[in-house]
C-alpha cells in the first residue's frame, strides 16, 4: 500500500503552505499604479484637477471617436457565381498534411475561399480523424507573411524578384551544363512525385536523389535491411500488443506518426469498467518523454545505454545473446520485468526503439522475432514511409559538395544548413556549387544560401498524393487559389526535364489512369483517400547480424563527459518546422508547460550536485519556492567536446535519469523566418554526431553553472486550485479492481451529508435556482486513459475561436489566454517526488458549471446561463471586472490584458507605455495576410474582456441550423467541439445529455465507477465530466483523506457518530 | 308541398353544383397564379419575351393545346426537344433550354394557362389599372409640437406674472414703508438658475443619451446605388420572388447579393425600361430605366447589338452600397429566419415591393430584435405532421402543449433571448 501525491511543481509537493501564499495572486507583479502613495488621495501625484482633466478628455476623445461618419460599407458580389459556392456557408475539401513526409489526411473547412481549420479525415483507417498539434496549425503556415512570394534569384548577397521565364530559362541552362546534379529533398512520400523524379533524373545522367530527414531513422532502415527485410520500416499495430516497451521511441509524441501510434495505442488503453484489462506499456528512456508519461512503468537510463538495455532484454528472453552488465539494481530489475512480462505474452508483444543505431535496432529486431512480434503487431505487409532518408548519403553529398563534384544542388524540404550536425561544412561546401536552387516555401537557412529560389506552394494550395503506408493513398486538392506567385516544384521539375506539363495535369493523368476512370479519380479526391490492401514482398527475418551488433554495441564510444544530452523533439516545433508558427511556439509542452523555448532538461540529483538547488529538500523551502515560482531559473554552460558551450536555462523535472540532460531540437532559427521563430531558443542539431553509419542524437557532456539566470516562459503554475487534490483522479489497475467503488463512495458521502433529502445538489445545500433546459442539454466526457498530452486539442481551440498569441513576454506575466489548457500532474509518492510513478494529463477547459460561480458575481450579468446548459460570455457585455475569473474554482477564464487582436476601436492600442509593449509576434498575428485564417463566426474579442470555452456554440448552433433546415431533429454527434475532433485518442466525446442513445449517455452509463466530475464537493455541478486515469501496474494505492473539501470529515465521522450515539445517555 | 320537393332538392342541387363549379374555376384561377409566380415568372412574361417567350396565346401556338404534350415538354425539355423541331427552334431563338420542372403535374399546368387566359383576357377588357398611390400616414407627433408650444406659452406666462406679482409686492412694500432688500433680477436668481440648469441637465442629457444609443444606427438609410435598380419594379410589379436573386438566404447566413449572371438572365432579353412607371431619385430627378440598364451591360461585359458574342466570364462585379449592417460581434442567420423561423422578408426588410431604391426600414437594433423574439412563435411541430420535426427534442413543451398548460411555443420559450444566441 502506497499513498499518493499529486503535484505540478515542486513548491506543491514540499512546502505546499507557503507555495499556496506565493501562487495566491493570480499575477504575480504588481499593479502598475502610477502616483498612489502613502499620503493620500489629496495629495497623490494625479490630483483631482488631473482627474478632471483625463475624465474630460476622455468624454471628448470617445465622443470623437464614436461620432465619426458610419464608414460606407460595400457589398460585392460574385461576377459569375460558382454554382456550388454558398457564400457564408463553410465547405469541406479532403486534403493531407503533408510536412517532409510526415502524413495525415485531413479535411479542410474553406470559407468563403479562404481554408480557416483543418480537421481528421474520418475516412482514413490508420488515422481515423486524429490530428496532430502540427496539422491543426498548419494552416496558419498558409498565410505566413514571411513566404516568398516570387521567384527569386541572387544578385550579389541579395535577392531580387524575378520571373519563371527567367528562372526557367537560367536553370535549365545551368542544368544542362552540369555535372554531378544533386536533387536532395526530405522523405518523398508522393508517388507521382517520385515518377516525376524519375523522368527528371533520366533526363540528365549522372544525377541523383537525395533523401535527407532532420532526424533521421537511417539506423531503422538499415537495421531492418541486415534482418532480411529491406531498407524499409514496418506497420506497428499498437492496438493489438498486450506488452508495449519502448527503448527511447517517443512513439505518442514525436515517433513516426504519433497519431497513428496514438490510434492504435487507445485501443489497448480504453478500459472496459465490467471487465477492466489494458495493455502493459514499459517504457525506457533517459528524459521524461510525452510517451513515457503515459507508461505504466518507466525505467531511466543513460542515452547511451539503449543498446545494453536491448541486450539485456535479448539475453534474458532467449539466451542468444550474453547479459551485459548492468549497474543500476532498478533499471536491472526493470529489465527482469520486462523480460517475464514478454515471455508470458508472446505473439501479443511489441517492441519499439527510438534509437539512431543500427545496432541497437538490429537487437530490437532480433527481440520482436523472439516474442513473435512479426505477423502479430507488426506487419511488413503494409510498410511504413514517413522516413527514407540514409545519412550517409548525406555526408557523402556534403563531402563531394567540397571536393567540387556537385554542379547542381537543387533542394527541396531538406535544410542541411540548419539541422545538419556540421552545419557551418555544409555552407562552406554549398558555395563550391555553382548552381543552387530551393524550392522552399520560405526563407530558411539552406534557401538563403541558395542562388535561386523557386518557391513552391503551399500544401493547402496544392494538387498531389502521399503514400504513408503502402497501398493507402492520400490525395491533396487545392483548397485556395494560389495567395503568392509560387508553383509546384514537380511542375519546376518537369519543365526543367524538357516537359511542359503542369503537376496538375500530371497528376491528373497519372491517376486517372491508375484508378480507370474520371469518376474513380472523382470519388478518390473527394474522400481523400484510398486503402488497398498491399502485400510488399518484404523478406523473412534473419538474425546473422545479432552478433556484430553486439559487439558494436560493446565498442561504441561512451565519451569522456560526466553527463550525457540527449536531443529529443518537442510535440510543437518537431524538428523545427514547428518554429515559425506562433500556435505553437505557444503551446505548451505536455511535460515541461515551457513555451517559446528551449531548455535544458536535467535530474533533480543533477539539480543539487551542480546549483546547489535540493528541492527534494523540506528543509529549503525560500529557496525551492523561488525556483518554482519565479520564471528566471539558473542557466548552465554545456560542454560538448569538439563543439562551442552552450548556455541554456535549465528546468528540473522529476523521472529523469540522473546524469541525462535533454535539450530540444528545432530552435534557433533564422531571421527569414519571421518573427516569430527568430531569436527563440538555440539550435542544438551540431550536439548530434554522425559515427560513421549513422547520425547520433546524444552525446556525453560536462557541465557548469554560468552563475546567470534566464526567464522560461511556462504555465503550469498559473492556475493553482489552493491545494484542493480532487481535481485529479488517478488509480492503479489492481487498486481499480481492488477497491472500485473509490469515486462513488466520496460521491455518496457528500450527498450522505448535504442532501440526504433529495440526493440532488439542485435541491438540497444550493442557493442556485434550478435552470430550465426544455430540450438540448450539452455535456462533455473526457477519458484521462486515452489523453496522452498531445496538445492538438489545444491548437484546435486556437484557431476555431480565434483565441489571440500572446508572446513570451506576456505568458511571463501570466497572460496566456488558453481556452482549453492540459493541465499535467507528477504523481510520486510523498516524500521521493523523484522516484516518479506516471504523469496525468487533464484537459482542463470550462466546465459549464449548472451552479456556476461566475455567474453570480458578474455586475452587469455578461455572463450567465443558456437553456442548453452552457455558461455563455457575451464579450460586448463584459466591462471587465475579472471578478468570474477570481471566482472560478478551475481558473479557465480568460482575460484580454492588452489588445492581442487589434479589434479595440483606437489603433495603436497595442503598445501602451504602463504596460509595455507587445511582442512583435502579436503584430504578426494582426496583419492583414494573417487574419486571414480568423474563424468569422467567432467575434474576435478586444482588449478589457473576459473569454472562456464556449463549448464551440458557433458548432453547435451550426448543427441545429443543419437539423432545422432539414426539418429533422439533430443528429447525435452531429455537433463536435474542435477539441473532440482533433483528438487522435478519442478522449472526448461530446453531445447532448438529453438523448438518451447518445454516446455521451452512454459513455457516461457505461463509464460509473471511474466517472468523476472536478471537485465534486463544491457542488457546482459541472456539465464536464471525466473518466478517472488507471495505470497499469500492480499496486495498490490509497488516496489520503482530502485535505480541504468536504471530505475532510470523513477521518472524524465515526467519532463523531460515536458521540451522536452517546449523547442521549447522558439525558 | 309535396310536388315541389323534388325541384327545391333539383334547384339545391343546381345551385351547389354551380358554388362548387364557380369555386373550383376560382381555386384553379388562384392556384394558376401561384404556380406562374413560383415557377414561370422568374423567366417568362405573359405579356412579352423575356429569358423565355411570352405565354400570351400560348394554345395557338404548336400543340400546346393538349396540355399533355405542354406537361411532357415542361416535365422534361431536354428529352422533349430532342425529338420535337419547333422547341429545338425556341431553344436557337432564346439561347438556352428551359429549366425543367419535374414535379409540375398536369392539373397544374391547366391552372397555369387559365391563368394566363384570365390575365390575357382582363387586360383585352381594360387597360393597364392605375397605380394604387401610397398613403402617407400624417405624423401624430405634430401633436406633441403642438403641446410643447403651449407648454412654453404658459411657462413664460408663469414667470411674467411671478415677476408682476414681486413687482407688486416691491411697490405695496414701498408704499408701507417696509424696507426690504433690494430684489435680485430674475437672471440672478438662484432659484431660477438652478431650476433652468437642471432642465436643460435633463433634457440634454436624454438628448445625448439617445443619440448615443443610437450611434451606428441607419434608419431610412437610403445610399445611392451604383446602378439605379428598382425592387418596386422587380419585385413588386414583376412579382420575382423574392429568393430567385437572393436564393442564398434559403442556403446560409448571408442573403447575399445575386451576381451579375443572375441579372442578366433576364437582362439578356429585357434591354429597356418601357411600360413600367416613371422612376425618381430620392431628389426627385427622373431616371431613365433604360440608361440604368445599359450600366448593367457595362458591368457584364455585354453588347446587345451583338448579344451572341457575349463572354460571362469577361463581368466585373458590381460594387453596391451595404445598407442593412449589423455589429461585428452579433451572429445573424438568414437561412435561420427565412427557412427555419419561415419569417417573410418583409417583416424586416419593409415593404420593398414598394422601394425603389432600398433603404434601412428598421432599426437593427437588439431590444429590436429581442421584441421580435418574445413574440413570434416558431415553427413547432404540434404534431409528427406539423411543424418542424427538429422540435421534437422539446419533450417539456409537448407535455405542456397537451396538458394545456402553454398554447403556443415563442423563439424566447427555447431560448431565443440568451447572449449566445446571436452574440458568440
Amino acid at each position: 500500500m502506497s499513498q499518493n501525491k499529486y503535484w505540478q511543481g515542486f513548491g506543491q509537493v514540499n512546502d505546499p503552505e507557503n507555495f499556496q501564499k506565493k501562487v495566491q495572486d493570480e499575477f504575480q507583479e504588481e499593479l502598475p499604479f502610477e502616483g498612489f502613495d502613502d499620503k493620500g488621495l489629496a495629495d497623490a501625484k494625479a490630483p483631482r484637477r488631473d482627474f478632471l482633466k483625463y475624465l474630460g478628455f476622455s468624454t471628448a476623445a470617445a465622443t470623437l471617436a464614436a461620432s465619426c461618419k458610419v464608414p460606407v460599407r460595400k457589398a460585392i458580389p460574385f461576377a459569375n457565381k460558382p454554382e456550388n459556392i454558398i457564400p457564408g456557408d463553410a465547405k469541406y475539401y479532403a486534403t493531407t498534411y503533408v510536412q517532409d513526409g510526415d502524413v495525415i489526411p485531413v479535411v479542410a473547412k474553406v470559407r468563403d475561399g479562404r481554408p480557416i481549420k483543418i480537421e481528421g479525415n474520418t475516412l482514413a483507417s490508420f488515422t481515423r480523424g486524429g490530428t496532430s498539434a502540427r496539422a491543426q496549425a498548419s494552416v496558419l503556415d498558409l498565410y505566413d507573411m514571411y513566404r516568398t512570394t516570387h521567384p527569386k534569384r541572387k544578385v550579389g548577397e541579395k535577392f531580387e524578384e524575378t520571373t519563371y521565364e527567367f528562372v526557367d530559362k537560367a536553370i535549365a541552362e545551368g542544368l544542362t551544363g552540369a555535372s554531378g546534379i544533386v536533387l536532395l529533398t526530405s522523405t518523398v512520400v508522393s508517388p507521382t512525385t517520385k515518377q516525376i523524379i524519375t523522368e527528371f533524373l533520366a533526363k540528365y545522367p549522372g544525377s541523383r536523389h537525395i533523401q535527407a530527414d532532420a532526424v533521421s531513422y537511417s539506423g531503422m532502415l538499415l537495421a531492418n535491411e541486415a534482418s532480411g527485410f529491406g531498407r524499409k520500416i514496418p506497420s506497428y499495430d499498437f492496438g493489438a500488443a498486450k506488452v508495449i516497451v519502448s527503448l527511447d521511441a517517443d512513439f505518442l509524441g514525436s515517433w513516426l506518426n504519433p497519431v497513428e501510434n496514438a490510434v492504435g495505442y487507445g485501443k489497448g488503453r480504453k478500459i472496459d469498467e465490467k471487465k477492466p484489462e489494458m495493455s502493459k506499456h514499459f517504457q525506457f528512456e533517459g528524459y521524461l518523454s510525452t510517451t513515457g508519461a503515459s507508461a505504466d512503468e518507466r525505467f531511466t537510463h543513460r542515452p547511451s545505454e539503449t543498446g545494453l538495455v536491448a541486450q539485456a532484454i535479448l539475453a534474458g528472453l532467449d539466451g542468444s545473446v550474453a547479459a551485459p552488465a548492468i549497474a543500476d539494481a532498478k533499471l536491472k530489475a526493470g529489465i527482469a520485468k520486462v523480460v517475464t512480462a514478454l515471455k508470458s505474452n508472446t505473439g501479443a508483444s511489441l517492441v519499439v526503439s527510438g534509437s539512431n543505431d543500427v545496432n541497437v535496432q538490429i537487437l530490437v529486431n532480433a527481440i520482436n522475432n523472439a516474442v513473435g512480434a512479426y505477423g502479430t503487431t507488426i506487419s511488413w505487409a503494409s510498410t511504413s514511409n514517413y522516413r527514407a532518408g540514409i545519412d550517409k548519403d548525406l555526408v557523402d553529398l556534403v563531402a563531394q559538395m567540397e571536393a567540387g563534384q556537385v554542379g547542381a544542388l537543387l533542394v527541396y524540404g531538406a535544410n542541411p544548413a540548419y539541422h545538419f550536425p556540421d552545419a557551418e561544412k555544409f555552407k562552406a561546401a554549398l558555395k563550391k556549387v555553382k548552381l543552387s536552387v530551393s524550392f522552399g516555401e520560405k526563407l530558411d537557412e539552406t534557401t538563403e544560401l541558395c542562388g535561386y529560389i523557386v518557391p513552391n506552394h503551399n500544401y493547402l494550395e496544392s494538387w498531389g498524393d502521399a503514400e504513408p503506408k503502402s497501398g493507402v493513398v492520400s490525395f491533396l486538392q487545392p483548397t485556395i487559389y494560389p495567395l503568392f506567385k509560387t508553383r509546384p516544384y514537380q511542375t519546376s521539375l518537369l519543365k526543367w526535364a524538357g516537359n511542359n506539363t503542369d503537376y496538375e495535369t500530371y497528376f491528373r493523368n497519372y491517376w486517372t489512369g491508375k484508378l480507370g476512370s474520371d469518376e474513380a479519380f472523382e470519388k478518390a479526391l473527394q474522400d481523400g483517400i484510398i486503402e488497398q490492401a498491399s502485400s510488399t514482398g518484404a523478406g523473412a527475418y534473419n538474425g546473422g547480424a545479432v552478433s556484430t551488433a553486439v559487439s558494436g554495441i560493446a565498442s561504441a564510444k561512451k565519451g569522456s563527459g560526466k553527463y550525457e544530452v540527449v536531443l529529443y523533439q518537442k510535440v510543437s516545433i518537431g524538428t523545427g518546422t514547428g518554429a515559425y508558427n506562433p500556435w505553437l511556439q505557444e503551446l505548451p509542452d505536455p511535460i515541461s508547460k515551457a513555451t517559446w523555448d528551449n531548455y535544458a532538461l536535467i535530474s533533480m540529483s543533477m539539480a543539487k550536485e551542480m546549483l546547489g538547488l535540493d528541492l527534494a529538500n523540506k528543509n529549503n523551502e525560500r529557496e525551492n519556492n523561488n525556483y518554482e515560482y519565479h520564471p528566471s531559473k539558473p542557466v548552465i554552460k554545456i560542454a560538448v567536446a569538439g563543439q562551442k558551450e552552450l548556455e541554456l536555462p535549465i528546468l528540473v523535472i522529476p523521472g529523469m535519469n540522473a546524469n541525462t540532460i535533454a535539450i530540444a531540437v528545432g530552435y534557433g532559427r533564422n531571421e527569414g523566418l519571421g518573427k516569430t521563430a527568430a531569436g527563440v531558443g538555440k539550435n542544438v542539431y551540431n550536439l548530434a554526431s554522425f559515427n560513421g553509419s549513422t547520425i547520433t542524437y546524444s552525446t556525453s557532456a560536462d557541465i557548469t553553472s554560468a552563475g546567470r539566470k534566464e526567464k522560461i516562459a511556462q504555465t503550469q503554475i498559473h492556475n493553482s486550485y489552493e491545494g484542493r487534490v480532487e481535481v485529479v483522479r488517478e488509480t492503479t489497475l489492481a487498486s481499480f479492481i481492488a477497491n472500485p467503488n473509490e469515486i462513488t463512495d466520496f460521491r455518496q458521502d457528500l450527498l450522505d451529508k448535504y442532501a440526504k433529502a433529495n440526493n440532488d445538489f439542485r435541491k438540497d445545500a444550493t442557493l442556485y435556482g434550478v435552470h430550465d433546459m426544455p430540450g438540448l442539454k450539452w455535456g462533455m466526457n473526457i477519458d484521462m486513459n486515452a489523453c496522452y498530452g498531445c496538445g492538438a486539442c489545444v491548437v484546435a481551440c486556437h484557431t476555431e475561436n480565434n483565441v489571440p498569441v500572446v508572446g513570451k513576454s506576456e505568458v511571463l506575466r501570466f497572460h496566456d489566454m488558453h481556452w482549453l489548457r492540459i493541465d499535467r500532474y507528477f504523481v510520486s509518492d510523498e516524500n521521493n517526488p523523484d522516484d516518479l510513478k506516471g504523469v496525468v494529463f487533464q484537459p482542463m477547459m470550462c466546465q459549464h458549471c449548472d451552479n456556476a460561480p461566475c455567474e453570480n458575481v458578474c455586475p452587469v450579468a455578461a455572463t450567465n446561463h443558456s437553456s442548453e446548459g452552457i455558461n455563455q460570455m457575451a464579450y460586448n457585455r463584459c466591462i471587465g471586472t475579472r471578478y468570474c475569473a477570481n471566482n472560478c474554482p478551475f481558473k479557465v477564464r480568460r482575460f484580454n490584458w492588452a489588445d492581442y487582436t487589434g479589434a479595440d476601436s483606437f489603433p495603436n492600442n497595442q503598445d501602451q507605455k504602463l504596460v509595455g509593449k507587445l511582442d512583435p509576434v502579436v503584430h504578426q498575428m494582426n496583419d492583414e495576410l494573417t487574419r486571414m485564417v480568423l474563424n468569422p463566426d467567432v467575434t474576435v474579442r478586444s482588449r478589457g474582456v473576459m473569454e472562456k470555452c464556449s463549448f464551440c456554440i458557433q458548432r453547435t448552433q451550426a448543427a441545429k441550423l443543419q437539423a432545422k433546415k432539414e426539418g429533422r431533429p439533430l443528429l447525435d454527434g452531429e455537433a463536435k467541439t474542435a477539441c473532440q475532433q482533433a483528438c487522435a485518442g478519442d478522449a472526448i466525446v461530446f453531445g447532448n445529455v438529453h438523448d438518451k442513445d447518445s454516446q455521451i449517455n452512454k459513455v457516461r452509463n457505461d463509464n460509473p465507477k471511474r466517472m468523476f466530475q472536478v471537485l465534486e464537493q463544491l457542488h457546482v455541478l459541472p456539465n464536464v465530466t471525466y473518466l478517472s486515469k488507471v495505470r497499469n501496474t500492480e499496486e495498490i494505492v490509497t488516496h489520503g483523506e482530502a485535505e480541504h473539501g468536504g471530505a475532510e470529515h470523513d477521518a472524524t465521522r465515526p467519532a463523531a457518530a460515536g458521540e451522536h450515539a452517546a449523547e442521549p445517555a447522558h439525558h | 308541398m309535396i310536388p315541389c320537393k323534388p325541384t327545391a332538392t333539383k334547384l339545391t342541387l343546381f345551385i351547389l353544383s354551380l358554388v362548387v363549379f364557380t369555386a373550383f374555376n376560382k381555386v384553379s384561377a388562384q392556384d394558376g397564379k401561384a404556380l406562374f409566380q413560383a415557377k414561370c415568372q422568374s423567366c417568362h412574361n405573359i405579356f412579352k419575351d423575356l429569358t423565355g417567350p411570352a405565354l400570351m396565346g400560348l394554345e395557338e401556338r404548336h400543340t400546346w393545346s393538349d396540355h399533355k404534350e405542354l406537361l411532357a415538354w415542361i416535365n422534361n425539355p431536354g428529352g422533349y426537344m430532342a425529338k420535337d423541331a419547333y422547341t429545338t427552334g425556341l431553344k436557337a431563338k432564346f439561347g438556352s433550354v428551359m429549366t425543367g420542372f419535374p414535379d409540375v403535374t398536369l392539373k397544374d399546368v391547366d391552372a397555369i394557362v387559365s391563368y394566363i387566359n384570365s390575365e390575357v383576357a382582363n387586360r383585352n377588357k381594360q387597360p393597364q389599372g392605375e397605380q394604387t398611390g401610397e398613403a402617407v400616414s400624417k405624423s401624430s407627433s405634430q401633436n406633441a409640437v403642438i403641446f410643447g408650444v403651449i407648454s412654453l406659452i404658459l411657462a413664460i406666462i408663469a414667470m411674467v406674472l411671478m415677476q408682476v406679482n414681486s413687482n407688486l409686492k416691491k411697490m405695496s412694500d414701498d408704499a408701507e414703508g417696509i424696507e426690504r432688500p433690494e430684489p435680485v433680477p430674475f437672471y440672478r436668481n438662484k432659484v431660477y438658475i438652478a431650476m433652468i440648469a437642471i432642465f436643460f441637465f435633463i433634457v440634454g442629457g436624454y438628448f445625448v443619451t439617445k443619440g448615443a444609443i443610437g450611434l451606428q444606427r441607419q434608419v431610412n438609410y437610403e445610399p445611392k446605388q451604383p446602378i439605379y435598380y428598382s425592387h418596386k419594379v422587380h419585385a413588386g410589379i414583376n412579382q420575382i420572388n423574392c429568393l430567385y436573386c437572393h436564393g442564398n438566404a434559403w442556403e446560409s447566413k448571408s442573403a447575399a447579393i445575386p451576381s451579375v449572371n443572375v441579372c442578366m438572365n433576364c437582362h439578356k432579353a429585357i434591354q429597356s425600361y418601357e411600360k413600367g412607371p416613371k422612376l425618381y431619385d430620392e431628389d426627385g430627378n427622373e431616371i431613365n430605366g433604360t440608361a440604368e440598364i445599359q450600366k448593367l451591360y457595362k458591368y457584364a461585359g455585354f453588347d446587345p447589338k451583338n448579344a451572341a458574342a457575349w463572354d460571362p466570364s469577361k463581368a466585373k462585379p458590381i460594387e453596391w452600397v451595404k445598407i442593412h449592417n449589423l455589429p461585428d460581434h452579433v451572429f445573424f442567420s438568414h437561412a435561420q429566419h427565412v427557412r427555419a423561423g419561415n419569417v417573410q422578408c418583409q417583416t424586416c426588410h419593409g415593404e420593398i415591393t414598394a422601394m425603389d431604391e432600398v433603404k434601412q426600414v428598421s432599426e437593427l437594433s437588439m431590444g429590436w430584435c429581442v421584441n421580435c423574439h418574445r413574440q413570434t412563435k416558431v415553427q413547432f411541430n404540434y404534431d409528427s405532421t406539423k411543424g418542424n420535426q427538429f422540435y421534437s427534442i422539446y419533450e417539456k413543451f409537448h407535455n405542456d402543449i397537451k396538458n394545456g398548460k402553454m398554447d403556443s411555443v415563442t423563439v424566447k420559450d427555447i431560448g431565443g433571448l440568451e447572449c449566445q444566441k446571436c452574440h458568440y
